[in-house]
C-alpha cells in the first residue's frame, strides 16, 4: 500500500552536492522543499569521527561510506556484440550513498571546464574542419564559458577552494594556469603548502618549458568562513581523504558548506534511508506529479510535488529517467532517443619514478594537494598536425601513503616473499607518481540503457553500460604518455615506468568516479535530454542536475562544473521558471 | 525497447532488502528518518570499529588455520625487516573477516544468472570468499597429499611451499574440484596483505610491525608541522586507532 503524503513545492531526489545546493537556493525563495535520500544521515562529528576516520581497511578497502552493490548494481560490456554482466562489486568507479553523496569522500580537485568545452563542436570544427571530428558525437552544451563564470565563482567561494588564478579578467597571472578561461577574481584561499613530490614536479616541468600550477583544491589551505557564514578548518594533510570523510571540517562537502544553514530552515526537510523508485508522470507524460519512494522499513510513499529535481548522481539520474519514462531511451542503431546518449568517462594513464636518495613522506598528503600542467589539456595546444582531438591534464597529486593500497615497487619485483618485502620498503618513501587525466569524447556506440536480464532487489532492471575507450581517446592518451615519458626522464631517477592506456575498459581497477553524460544538455531536443537550464525537454517540471548533463567529458574532474551547473539551474528556476511554472524555459 | 517500468516491489522483496541493509551495516539496523529544523545529533549514534580479540577460530578449522598460517608465513616471511605473516596475526585477521560481511559477500551483487565473463567484467562466480577458502584450502592440501608423499601444505619445508605458491600464482598447478589456482592464490595474497598492513585493531599487523617497517605513521592525522620539511624523515613512531604501545601505563 502506498501512503500519499501532503504536497510539497519541490521534491529533490538525493541530498549530495547538487541536491544540497538546489535545496539551499530554492528554500531562499520560500519554497517548501523535501529531499529524499537513499542512504543514512551523516555528519562530521559522528560519522567522520577523528578517533577512527583513519581506518584504511574499513573505508578505503571495504568502502563503508559507498553505495553497496547489494543495494544497487550496474552491468557492463565493452561493445554491443557482448553480453553485459553485473559488476558484482564496484571497482572502476564508486558511487556515493547517504547525505553528502560522493562529496563526502571525494578528493576535491575542483576544475572549471573551458569555453572551448561548452562550445566544443563549433570550436573544433572551426579550427580543424568537420572531418576531424566526424567519428565523434561531439555537441555544444548550449552555454558559453562567459555565461558560466559567475556560477563557477559561486561554487568556488561556497566551497572555499584553495588555488592560484591564472587569468583574471584576461590578465595572465604568474604561477597560475595560463590556459584557463578568464575568471572574475582569484580563488577564495591561497594554494596549499606543497609537499616534496609536487614541488619537484613543478621544477622539472618548468625546466621543460611547461606551466605547472597548484591544483585547485577543496582541501582548505586556511581557516575559512564561506558566504553562508559556515566556518571550516585548515586541512591537516592527514592522508585519509579520498574514500574517507574528513574529521577536520577541512574538505568541502554538503556537510561542511551547506547543511548547517540548510537544516535550520523550517521550509526544508530531508527523509533519509528512503529510495526514490521513480518519478510519477500524469497521463500526458509531459508533467511530473511527484515521486514514489520506499524506506528501509519497506513502507512505500507517494510524495506529490510541483517540481522534481533529480540530484541522485549522474548515473542514477539517467536510470531514474528511464524507469520513469521521462524522454526516450537512446538507441545506438538508429541514433534516436536521448536518454543514455553520450555516456563518457575519463582516459587516464600513469607514470612512476623510482629514486635512491629521496624521501617523499607519501603519508603527508591531501586529496588535491599537488601540481598540474595543462599545456596538453583540451585544446590548449595545436592539434593541427595530430591525429586526434582532446587532451589531458598531467597531475602530480600524491594523495596518500596508506599501505594496503599504496605500495609502489619497480617492475620485475615479486609480489610476495623476502625480495618483495625489501623492494617494498625501499620504494615506499622514495617513489614519485604522476598521471594524466584525459578527456573522453562521445561516440555513437558508447551509451547507457536498461539491462535486459539483471534486476535490483525490487526486480527493476539495472543500468547497463556499453563503453570502451574510443580510438580517438586512445591516440590522445598515448600521445600525452609520450610527453609524460619526457617528464619522467627529466626527473633523473634510477628508473621509471610509464603505463599506457589500452582499449578494453576494465571495470575492476579503480579509475575515477567521473561518469558523465546520459542526460545531456544541449540546444536540440533530438540530441539532448535537457535544455541549457537542465530542464527536461519532455517533462518541463523536472530538472536533471549532475554530470549526466555533460555533453562530453574534459581532461578534468567534473565537480567544479557540476557545482556551477547546479547554481546555473537554480538561477534559472528562481529567476525564470517560477514566474511561469510548468513551462519550458527554451521552446523546442 | 520498453521505456517504462513501474513494477512495484512486493512485500517479500522489501523484507529481503531490509535483511540486506542489516547485514551490510556494521552496527544496528538503520531506520528511515525525517529531519527538519536543526542539525540532528544523537548520543551514541557513532559507529566505532569493533576490535578483534584473539582466541579460537571462528571460521577456520584447526587444519585450515594451520595451512593458512603456513601460507601467510611464506607470503610475508619473517626476516630482519619484520616478523612473519603468521606471528603478525594475518590469519586471525582473515578468520574474522570471513565470518563477517566480507566472507559472505553480503554487500555485493549476488543475484544470478551466473555466467563466465570477460576479464573486464570482474569476478562472476557465485562462490563467496568464505566458500572459496573452504574449497581452496581443501584442494591445496589434497594436491600436496597427492604429489608430496601424503603431506599437507603446512608439513612441507619452506622451499617446497614456495615452489608450490609460485606455481599457483602462475596457474601452473591444476587443483582438484575445479578450484582455480591462480584466482585462489590472488585471493590469499590480497587478504594476507590486507591483514599485514591494516590497522592492528583488525587482528593483523601486530604491534604495527608493517607500519614500523615502512615508516608509515598510522592514524596520526595531522602533518602540518612536517609538510614543508621536504626530504626529511618523519620523526614520530606510528599510532594505531587503538593508540600506541608506548602509551600503555602497565
Ligand atoms: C572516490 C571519489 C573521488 C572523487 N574525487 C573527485 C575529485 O577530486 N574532483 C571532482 O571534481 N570530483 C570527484 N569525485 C566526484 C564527485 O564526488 C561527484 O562529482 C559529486 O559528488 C557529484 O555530485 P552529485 O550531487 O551529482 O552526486 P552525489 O554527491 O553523489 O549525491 C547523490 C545523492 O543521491 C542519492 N541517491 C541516489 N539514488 C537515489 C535514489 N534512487 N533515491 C534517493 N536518493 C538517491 C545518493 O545516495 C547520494 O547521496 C569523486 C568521487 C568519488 C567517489
Ligand atoms: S587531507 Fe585534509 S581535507 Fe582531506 S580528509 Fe585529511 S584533513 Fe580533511
Amino acid at each position: 500500500m502506498t501512503t500519499i503524503l501532503p504536497r510539497k513545492d519541490v521534491v529533490i531526489v538525493g541530498l549530495g552536492w547538487t541536491g544540497a545546493i538546489l535545496a539551499h537556493e530554492l528554500t531562499e525563495d520560500g519554497l517548501d522543499v523535501v529531499a529524499i535520500e537513499r542512504g543514512p544521515w551523516r555528519d562530521t562529528a559522528t560519522d567522520f569521527n577523528i578517533g577512527y576516520a583513519q581506518d584504511e581497511l574499513r573505508y578505503g578497502i571495504r568502502r563503508d561510506l559507498f553505495l553497496q552493490p547489494a543495494v544497487e548494481a550496474m552491468t557492463m560490456r565493452n561493445s554491443t556484440s557482448q553480453t553485459a554482466l553485473p559488476m558484482r562489486d564496484y571497482g572502476s568507479f564508486l558511487p556515493g550513498n547517504g547525505v553528502g553523496g560522493a562529496g563526502v569522500h571525494w578528493n576535491g580537485h575542483t576544475w572549471r571546464f573551458w569555453d572551448s568545452d561548452f562550445q566544443i563542436a563549433d570550436h573544433l570544427r572551426d579550427r580543424y574542419g568537420a572531418g576531424r571530428i566526424q567519428d565523434l558525437q561531439l555537441q555544444n552544451w548550449g552555454v558559453t564559458g562567459a555565461e558560466m563564470e559567475k556560477s563557477f565563482d559561486r561554487f568556488e567561494y561556497l566551497a572555499g577552494i584553495s588555488g592560484k588564478a591564472g587569468n583574471i579578467n584576461g590578465q595572465i597571472q604568474e604561477g597560475g594556469n595560463p590556459f584557463e578561461d578568464p575568471r572574475s577574481r582569484d580563488y577564495p584561499l591561497p594554494p596549499l603548502q606543497m609537499t616534496y613530490a609536487p614541488t619537484l614536479f613543478a621544477e622539472v616541468t618548468k625546466s621543460l618549458n611547461l606551466h605547472p600550477f597548484p591544483t585547485p583544491a577543496a582541501n582548505l589551505s586556511e581557516d575559512y568562513i564561506n558566504p553562508l557564514g559556515i566556518a571550516m578548518g585548515q586541512c591537516t594533510m592527514c592522508g585519509f581523504c579520498e574514500r574517507f570523510g574528513c574529521a577536520n571540517y577541512s574538505k568541502s562537502s554538503a556537510q561542511t558548506t551547506i547543511l548547517p544553514v540548510l537544516m535550520k530552515k523550517k521550509n526544508f526537510e530531508v527523509r533519509t534511508e528512503s529510495e526514490v523508485l521513480h518519478v510519477d508522470l500524469d497521463a500526458s507524460k509531459k508533467h511530473a506529479r511527484g515521486v514514489t519512494y520506499v524506506n528501509t522499513s519497506g513502507e512505500e510513499f507517494f510524495q506529490p510535488a510541483d517540481m522534481v529535481l533529480l540530484c541522485a548522481y549522474g548515473l542514477h539520474n539517467v536510470r531514474l529517467m528511464m524507469l520513469s519514462g521521462i524522454g526516450q531511451i537512446y538507441d545506438p542503431n538508429t541514433g534516436e532517443g536521448t536518454v543514455g546518449r553520450n555516456y563518457c568517462y575519463q582516459t587516464n594513464a600513469g607514470a612512476q619514478v623510482f629514486f635512491d636518495d629521496k624521501n617523499f613522506n607519501p603519508f603527508v598528503a591531501a586529496g588535491a594537494l599537488g601540481q598540474t600542467v595543462d599545456d596538453y589539456n583540451g585544446d590548449a595546444f595545436d592539434h593541427g598536425p595530430l591525429d586526434f582531438v582532446g587532451g589531458a591534464g598531467i597531475n602530480c597529486i600524491p594523495s596518500n601513503g596508506r599501505p594496503i593500497q599504496t605500495r609502489p615497487t619497480p617492475p620485475g619485483t615479486p609480489r610476495w616473499g623476502s625480495d618483495w618485502k625489501k623492494a617494498t620498503v625501499k620504494s615506499y618513501k622514495s617513489t614519485l607518481g604522476f598521471s594524466s587525466q584525459g578527456s573522453s569524447y562521445p561516440t555513437r556506440g558508447n551509451y547507457l540503457d536498461l539491462d535486459p536480464t539483471y534486476t535490483d532487489r525490487f526486480g527493476r532492471p539495472l543500468l547497463r553500460f556499453t563503453f570502451d575507450f574510443p580510438d580517438n581517446d586512445i591516440r590522445m592518451s598515448n600521445w600525452v604518455s609520450d610527453r609524460m615519458e619526457d617528464i619522467a626522464k627529466a626527473f633523473g631517477g634510477r628508473q621509471y615506468t610509464n603505463t599506457r592506456r589500452k582499449k578494453g575498459w576494465d571495470s575492476v581497477p579503480y579509475q575515477s568516479t567521473h561518469n558523465t553524460g546520459g542526460a545531456i544538455m544541449g540546444t536540440d531536443p533530438k540530441t539532448s535530454a535537457i535544455n541549457k537550464y537542465l530542464q527536461s525537454w519532455d517533462v518541463a517540471n523536472v530538472f536533471v542536475i549532475g554530470a549526466s548533463a555533460f555533453a562530453h567529458n574534459a581532461g578534468k574532474n567534473p565537480t567544479g562544473t557540476v557545482g556551477a551547473l547546479a547554481f546555473h539551474a537554480a538561477d534559472a528556476i528562481r529567476q525564470q521558471y517560477l514566474r511561469n511554472p510548468g513551462q519550458p524555459l527554451v521552446s523546442a | 525497447m520498453e521505456t517504462h517500468c513501474l513494477k512495484r516491489p512486493t512485500r517479500r522483496q522489501f523484507l529481503s532488502s531490509v535483511a540486506f541493509t542489516i547485514l551490510a551495516g556494521n552496527a544496528a539496523p538503520v531506520v528511515a528518518r525525517s529531519i527538519s529544523g536543526s542539525l540532528p545529533w544523537e548520543a551514541r549514534s557513532a559507529d566505532p570499529p569493533v576490535q578483534v580479540k584473539p582466541g579460537g577460530w571462528l571460521f577456520f578449522t584447526p587444519e585450515e588455520a594451520q595451512t593458512m598460517e603456513a601460507v601467510a608465513d611464506r607470503l610475508v616471511p619473517a626476516d630482519d625487516l619484520s616478523l612473519g605473516g603468521k606471528d603478525a596475526g594475518c590469519v586471525l585477521y582473515l578468520d574474522r573477516q570471513l565470518v563477517g560481511s566480507y566472507g559472505t559477500s553480503s554487500r555485493l551483487y549476488t543475484k544470478g544468472p551466473f555466467m563466465p565473463g570477460l576479464a573486464t567484467q570482474g569476478y562472476q562466480a557465485p562462490d563467496t570468499p568464505a566458500q572459496r577458502y573452504r574449497s581452496g584450502i581443501a584442494a591445496l592440501n589434497a594436491f600436496t597429499r597427492e604429489t608430496k608423499g601424503g603431506k599437507r601444505f603446512a608439513e612441507l619445508v619452506p622451499a617446497d611451499q614456495d615452489a608450490i605458491l609460485t606455481d599457483l600464482e602462475a596457474g601452473k598447478i591444476t587443483l582438484p574440484n575445479k578450484v582455480d589456482a591462480k584466482s585462489f592464490f590472488n585471493l590469499m595474497l590480497a587478504n594476507v596483505m590486507e591483514g599485514f598492513f591494516a590497522d592492528p585493531i583488525y587482528g593483523g599487523n601486530k604491534d604495527m610491525a608493517s607500519w614500523k617497517m615502512l615508516g608509515f605513521p598510522g592514524a596520526r592525522y595531522d602533518y602540518r608541522d612536517h609538510v614543508s620539511k621536504h626530504n626529511q624523515p618523519y620523526p614520530l613512531p606510528p599510532v594505531s586507532i587503538a593508540g600506541s604501545m608506548e602509551w600503555m601505563t602497565r
